[in-house]
């Protein structure tokens, strides 16, 4: 099962919906790993909605399990890419030649969805417009407060920033202008007390 | 009390024939201070005394916002009006003194947008004329489509088009010239915005295009001032203030709470704003909703009521005010 419900926090933290056909003329669907299976729910409920989409879908640890059912949606184009990151300028460049009237589908980790909307929302598309659907994993997308490293797929908490090695407590605090949660020094006032890691969400 | 609430005593310097239904009127401070500048798209409320009747009617700013000198606003004769039109166009002289309310903004542009996609009708041009100034000197993009009768009710056609020929598209209804909406609004860039301000009309049929075709709805921004309409006088009681009032026949709810002395809230005075919701106590009759403010089941309710355009028939109304 992919579908994980985020318990209540804080106003900051991004929350996020289900999936729906809209009426658009054109469709552009990004997702990641089991985000795959919100795809899939969108065609059963608008059959007629893949001639009009664009999917871009990043496996990431499925592997090949989604991609012969996505092929079989019928989509009019479908990019698979080796990362969300290898692929911002093919967005970009899909964003630059949109209309106005394109509806935007964002599904998979918050890591994907939140940097989708960074984009979509650079573009000129107000974020309340975008759709959004979390799927599969709950590791996030972490900025270190202190040295503003990211630090991909953190899924324990405190954990250790990859750039600067200090030891971060996960908040639920979010940047939508960096696309990522707030990672802050747990041990800066006794250095060397740091609690035992635990999985997000455990 | 609300920031329009504040209020500016101008004289008026000039008044200027646009048309036959058209006059500009050019405001200054009466103390020779400078005005407060304004964002493109704001409105002032216009006090006049008409013979023992205080009437507040909202005008939208036609000049540059940064300028601090004057304000000017542009008021198209309404003969089936309830007459602050008529008072504008008939009364007001040069020399005369009148008081205007602080700017208020309900129809703003977002600068976040990339291109603005305006479309007028008719005297809903003036606030678009405050937008184009402002926009010019941020060199923002803008384009102008602007609906008129003809030629010569045209307000400003001259002026846009010499000053703006390559953003000012002019459609003249008489001759048959339509908006082509549909091929408009299909293939804006993204990160289009879109203004309308024009008869309620028009705007019902730009914001239901724009849908059809997948326009995000913060994308969309329209304004349409509503006049309060005439109606059958009724009776209310304010309980807070614990007095009783009658609503003449040509009077809003909120003038007559204002000529009671009761002080109601108020901003937009066109059923735009939300600002003058009133809370109703109980009821025995029928309300006549007019207002862009509440929903369906707020209106069905019988809870809420927006004093600046709707009205009330039955035996009873107390309001919580």
């Amino acid at each position: 099962m992919s579908r994980f419900q985020f318990p209540k926090s804080i106003i900051s933290r991004p929350l996020y919906g289900v999936l729906k056909p809209r009426q658009g003329k054109f469709h552009l669907m990004i997702a990641d790993a089991e985000g795959a299976e919100a795809l899939f729910d969108v065609a059963l409920a608008d059959p007629e909605i893949m001639a009009k989409s664009h999917i871009m879908y990043f496996p990431k640890n499925t592997g090949q399990s989604y991609i012969g059912k996505l092929e079989e949606l019928g989509a009019a184009q479908l990019y698979i890419g080796p990362s969300y990151e290898a692929s911002v300028s093919r967005l970009r460049k899909i964003l630059n030649d949109a209309k106005v009237g394109l509806q935007i589908y964002l599904t998979g980790t918050e890591s994907l969805i939140g940097q989708g909307m960074q984009e979509v929302a650079a573009a000129g598309i107000p974020h309340t417009e975008v759709q959004t659907e979390h799927r599969g994993s709950v590791a996030r997308r972490m900025q270190c407060v202190h040295c503003k490293g990211i630090t991909e797929d953190v899924i324990y908490d405190p954990f250790v920033c990859s750039h600067c090695g200090l030891n971060l407590f996960v908040r639920d605090h979010y940047s939508r202008r960096h696309a990522a949660f707030q990672g802050v020094c747990v041990d800066a006032e006794n250095p060397g007390d740091i609690p035992d890691p635990v999985e997000l969400y455990s | 009390m609300s920031a329009g609430t504040n209020k500016i005593v101008v004289t008026v310097t000039d008044i200027v024939e646009i048309n036959k239904l058209v006059k500009r009127f050019k405001f200054e401070r009466a103390d020779r201070g400078q005005l407060p500048v304004f964002s493109g798209g704001a409105h002032t409320v216009v006090e006049m005394l008409d013979r023992g009747v205080t009437r507040l009617n909202p005008y939208s700013l036609m000049s540059d916002p940064m300028n601090q000198d004057a304000y000017t606003i542009s008021v198209r004769r309404d003969d089936e009006g309830r007459g602050g039109s008529l008072f504008m166009h008939q009364q007001v002289k040069v020399g005369d003194e009148l008081t205007i309310s602080y700017p208020v903004n309900l129809f703003a542009l977002d600068l976040r947008a990339k291109k603005h996609l305006m479309i007028a009708g008719g005297i809903g041009i003036t606030p678009f004329l405050a937008q184009i100034k402002q926009l010019s000197a941020l060199q923002g993009h803008f384009e102008l489509h602007y609906s008129v009768r003809n030629k010569t009710v045209g307000s400003y056609v001259d002026e846009l088009t010499e000053i703006y020929p390559r953003n000012t598209h002019i459609y003249y209804s008489d001759h048959g010239q339509l908006i082509k909406l549909v091929q408009l609004l299909d293939g804006q860039p993204l990160g289009t915005h879109l203004y309308i301000c024009g008869p309620k009309s028009m705007i019902a049929w730009v914001r239901e295009t724009a849908a059809s075709i997948g326009w995000p709805r913060e994308a969309i921004h329209y304004e349409e001032f509503l006049a309060p309409q005439s109606g059958k006088p009724f009776e209310v009681e304010l309980k807070q203030s614990n007095k009783t009032i009658c609503v003449g026949e040509h009077q809003s709810l909120l003038e007559a709470m204002e000529a009671a002395d009761v002080d109601a809230p108020y901003l937009c005075r066109g059923g735009a704003c939300g600002q003058c919701e009133t809370n109703v106590i109980s009821f025995d009759g029928n309300f006549f909703h007019r207002d862009h403010w509440l929903d369906d089941s707020q209106k069905a309710s019988g809870k809420k009521i927006m004093p600046c355009v709707s009205r009330f028939e039955g035996k009873s109304l107390v309001l919580d005010r």
